[in-house]
């Protein structure tokens, strides 16, 4: 397995609540090899963002803990010193919002040629040139009058464009990209994807690609892993996971989506909230109480990722039996659960 | 740039002349003119209001105003009552005085405002920034005139390590290096008690930019790139969060050359702070007049200056 | 009284470009310029456009909440703005983007909710704890969630107590700017699914803005593509959705991923003939001042704003 560009193994990375440790992301493990691009699936609170920063170590107040396996190094155990050369060079992040991405107070140029000084990437003399260069690259017009520029002065999709001219600035063999293209419209959307999909070809560099949307899920990815509640429920090939989603999680998800075969009906509504950090049942499985129809014997104690088929991964034993509660009856329980929930809270 | 400078200036010119027609009013209704005081009153009443005539005391208001302007203009600020000279003169060596209390004060403020700022943002909610914090609050508490007190009373009498009062030792001769010395040595406790409590406001200000600044996407994009921890501070996060803190710069310094008022009397120092005081204890209103205008002015010039501070530091203003 | 419920006459709204040494009026933004916009009662409208395209601006002017430049705005056949202003009706409401910042955090339910009431009506305390309490059970909220604040709430019973403040006046025409945009996929799911129950109850009427062609395409009857402050096409959604006339869009048709991993190679490949013939056409379907023509009719129901005849001919 040592042909893997990164290993994740068993990563944990708690925050503190109230003076104690509770793991946001637990015992992950995952792999990406070159020119391959996992893409980490889940909704607000299931720990994707939170794997993507322990990677680069960019949490300051939370523990770490597992292996992360980085061409050949765990960079879980690197010094702050080494880690530094190892992020932003060969491993580097697209961040999610470029409204907020970028040093309001410097150029474009400044920005890009921060990145280059760092890594000692280009001659000196040469660095503020191969800056435009890159501005060029990510299909920015206009490149020299842009990289004077302050970033208040672009859109969101040319502001994109620099957060990934940075990122891609020197070379990286890992990329990771955080909801590279959720604040922005579905045309641009089309174009920066395109863009990763390009320069990952011409890097070969593996690419993790974080994200919310299954549509653009099931068009970058490789292999696919959902999280759900910190833990990753399943693991498969794109094709497998979209044509035999096995999860209970992955297959609910899958069925609130508006689709075309069901217009104006009702969607598949996932009954209940993702649990608070500090109010999780650990020991069972985690999705047990969106799915109360199905009986507790179907769940395993402590479940584990399985391999089910070639590839293919599912956390429990649950998926067995699984069948979709029809919408109307889930969202009347749905609405039941949370007006209750409210109702024990008020009389509080 | 510039035009935004210009433009700046344009909209100070009204200001200005409503706070100099305001001053005009104010100062007419109080009682007292030119002629105050240097009237004999052996003069016949016609004599005198010859004389008026001659000064112009009798002419429309705007007419007077225009003169009073133009005399301004031209440097002349009229007599004090009091002391029968040019108020300009009155003004000049105690305005020289404040000039270096005020200069003094702003540079102990963020010499040592920042630094503490920086710390207690950087690691706060940490022992040094509770201490730091705690300080802030005593400061906050602490009216001016009575942290001025116990300095004076510890280090100036108990202590006796420095003056109690005035702007220089009597016995040096104006030019000579111990002249500056002396004055300098003069201006340690009035300028201490002053920056001690009015950095708070700077710390404060400092504390929370950086604790905003340093969650912001770009600090951790910065990090994502590679820059080291101190460089993230120095040249992403404290730029960022010292906005706020340059745009109160001119407002800070024009509140220091007006309001040292409590400080100089306590330390008996001759600065404008006292010298308002004195004018208006005497009844001295050409002086008070002018002093009034000066602040007004002042602030108006410490908005402008802040203004353009800020116009300099954030490219995001420039553009408008 | 006419068969559309809210009609919409060549609504222009435009703000002034401030520049120059004096700050004088150099040019106008033209963030609506020129659109109509006929919804039948009962019916569901999606706007659609991207950021910028003016269809928030369009829904905010016919509640009140921008001026008008120009046009008319016409509910149950009543002209409702004269010159600039536009009457305010109670019969008119408006749903939110983002549940967590449109709700007063300092405010409780209570007071959120029978804010609209209070503003029209004078009632006793009681009277308005009732109503407010009646309100909360229709969009499934208990009533001891009446003395709670926002933050006590998911998102998504955020936008329950948003539904329920828009509804509190009985309206009859809802706006709904971009409701669903701030909320994850399954909550996403659960307020649509509210919303159709509401609408259908109460016999709403709703002008739905949104980016997300999906959800719009789930929710809407008819739908209007907007492009730099006008329409460039509009017809019921699935005429728009099989028979996309405008270059426009259909490039945004094609930029929509389709989670059915069997139609993806499809999709990439259309996507990017669709890109050449923008790239190569797009021109030609702006007039001069870089805004789409007039809409013409194409069938019944269908309007494309289509270059003018006698112009290159455009291949459709």
């Amino acid at each position: 397995m040592s042909d893997k560009l990164l290993q994740v193994k068993g990563l944990t990375t708690s925050f503190k609540i109230d003076g104690e440790y509770y793991p946001a992301v637990e015992d992950v493990t995952f792999d990406i090899g070159h020119n391959e691009v996992l893409a980490l699936v889940g909704e607000s609170g299931s720990g994707k963002s939170v794997t993507a920063f322990s990677l680069m170590k960019l949490h300051k107040k939370a523990r770490v803990e597992g292996e992360v396996t980085f061409d050949g190094k765990n960079i879980l155990e690197a010094k702050e010193s080494e880690m530094n050369k190892v992020r932003g060079g060969d491993f580097s992040m697209i961040f999610q919002d470029p409204m907020t991405a970028l040093n309001p107070l410097m150029r474009i140029k400044a920005q890009i040629v921060e990145t280059l000084d760092i890594h000692e990437t280009k001659k000196k003399s040469e660095r503020e040139a191969y800056a435009i260069e890159l501005l060029d690259r990510v299909g920015i017009p206009n490149a020299e009058r842009v990289g004077d520029s302050y970033p208040h002065e672009l859109s969101g999709g040319m502001r994109q464009r620099v957060v990934i001219a940075i990122a891609i600035a020197n070379s990286p063999k890992l990329l990771i990209a955080d909801e590279p293209t959720t604040a922005l419209d579905v045309t641009i959307q089309a174009q920066i994807l395109d863009l990763i999909r390009e320069l990952k070809d011409d890097l070969g560099s593996g690419v993790l690609m974080i994200t919310h949307d299954l549509g653009v899920v099931a068009e970058m990815a490789d292999r696919v892993a959902v999280m759900y509640a910190g833990q990753i429920v399943e693991l498969a090939p794109v094709r497998e996971l979209f044509k035999n989603p096995l999860h209970p999680y992955t297959r609910s998800l899958l069925n609130s989506l508006p689709s075309e075969d069901m217009l104006g009906g009702k969607l598949h509504v996932i009954q209940g909230v993702v649990p608070a950090l500090n109010k999780m049942d650990r020991e069972g499985c985690r999705f047990a109480p969106r799915i109360p129809w199905i009986s507790a014997d179907e769940h395993e104690h402590n479940p584990q990722l399985r391999e089910v088929s070639e590839g293919h991964f599912v956390r429990c034993t649950c998926y067995k039996n699984f069948y979709l509660e029809s919408s109307d009856e889930i969202t009347k329980q749905v609405e039941q659960e949370q007006f209750d929930e409210l109702e024990q809270g008020g009389n509080v | 740039m510039l035009k935004f400078t210009i433009r700046r200036l344009l909209v100070s010119l009204p200001q200005l002349i409503i706070l100099s027609l305001l001053i005009f009013f104010l100062a007419s209704l109080m009682p007292g003119d030119a002629l105050s005081g240097v009237i004999d009153p052996n003069i016949p009443a016609e004599a005198i209001e010859r004389q008026r005539e001659m000064l112009g005391l009798n002419n429309p208001w705007y007419i007077q105003y225009k003169d009073w302007v133009i005399n301004m203009l031209q440097g002349d600020f009229g007599n004090s009552y009091f002391k029968k000279q040019p108020v300009l003169d009155v003004i000049g060596d105690r305005l020289m005085n404040t000039v270096w209390l005020s200069l003094f004060s702003a540079v102990l403020i963020y010499l040592i405002g920042l630094p503490l700022g920086l710390v207690s943002g950087r690691y706060n909610d940490t022992f040094l920034d509770s201490v730091i914090t705690g300080y802030t609050y005593l400061g906050f508490a602490t009216p001016t005139f009575m942290f001025g007190l116990l300095m004076l009373l510890v280090f100036g009498y108990n202590l006796g390590w420095f003056p109690t009062s005035g702007s220089v030792d009597a016995k040096v001769t104006p030019g000579t290096f111990e002249y500056v010395i002396s004055k300098m040595y003069h201006l340690v406790l009035p300028a201490f008690s002053i920056a001690l409590i009015g950095l708070v406001g700077t710390v404060q200000y400092l504390r929370s930019g950086i604790i905003e600044t340093k969650q912001k996407d770009y600090v951790t994009l910065a990090r994502a790139k590679g820059v080291s921890e101190s460089k993230v501070y120095t040249k992403h996060i404290f730029r960022n969060s010292i906005i706020p803190i340059a745009a109160f710069f001119g407002y800070e310094i024009t509140g220091l050359l007006g309001g040292s008022i409590f400080i100089e009397q306590i330390y008996a120092y001759p600065g404008m702070g006292r010298l308002f005081l004195e004018s208006i204890s005497t009844r001295d209103f050409s002086v008070a007049n002018v002093l009034i205008l000066m602040y007004g002015f002042l602030a108006i010039v410490g908005a402008l200056l802040s203004d353009i501070i800020l116009s300099i530091v954030d490219p995001r203003i420039r553009i408008k | 009284m006419s068969e559309y419920l809210l009609e919409v006459k060549d609504l222009k709204v435009h703000y002034p470009i401030k520049g120059g040494f004096f700050n004088t009026t150099k040019d106008y933004v033209r963030a609506v310029d020129g659109v109509s916009i006929r919804i039948p009662k009962g019916k569901t409208y999606g706007l659609v456009g991207e950021s910028g395209s003016g269809k928030t601006t369009t829904g905010k002017a016919v509640i009140g909440l921008n001026h008008v430049t120009d046009g008319e705005i016409f509910y149950k056949g009543e002209k409702m703005n004269s010159g600039k202003k536009v009457d305010v009706s109670s019969e008119i409401q408006m749903i939110f983007q983002d549940p967590y910042s449109s709700l007063n955090p300092r405010k409780r339910v209570f007071d959120i909710v029978a804010e609209p009431i209070k503003n029209y009506h004078r009632k006793s305390k009681d009277d308005l704890i009732e109503e407010v309490l009646g309100l909360l059970n229709k969009v499934g909220l208990p009533p001891g969630s009446l003395y709670k604040y926002p933050h006590e709430f998911s998102g998504g019973q955020r936008q329950r107590i948003g539904v329920a403040r828009a509804i509190a006046l009985n309206p009859e025409l809802i706006i709904a700017d971009e409701p669903v945009s701030a909320l994850d996929v399954s909550v996403q799911a659960q307020v649509l699914n509210f919303m159709q129950e509401i609408q259908q109850e109460m016999g709403l009427t709703m002008l739905f803005i949104a980016h997300d062609l999906g959800v719009v395409r789930h929710m809407c009857e008819w739908i209007g593509i907007m492009y730099h402050g006008r329409l460039v096409e509009e017809g019921p959604a699935e005429e728009i959705f099989n028979n996309p006339q405008h270059i426009y869009t259909k490039r945004l048709i094609a930029a929509i991923p389709d989670t059915n991993v069997d139609n993806i190679e499809r999709n990439l490949q259309r996507r990017e003939e669709v890109r050449i013939e923008y790239e190569n056409h797009f021109h030609e379907y702006l007039d001069e001042n870089g805004k789409p023509f007039p809409l013409v009719s194409i069938s019944e129901n269908h309007k494309v704003a289509l270059p003018p005849k006698g112009g290159e001919q455009v291949n459709a």
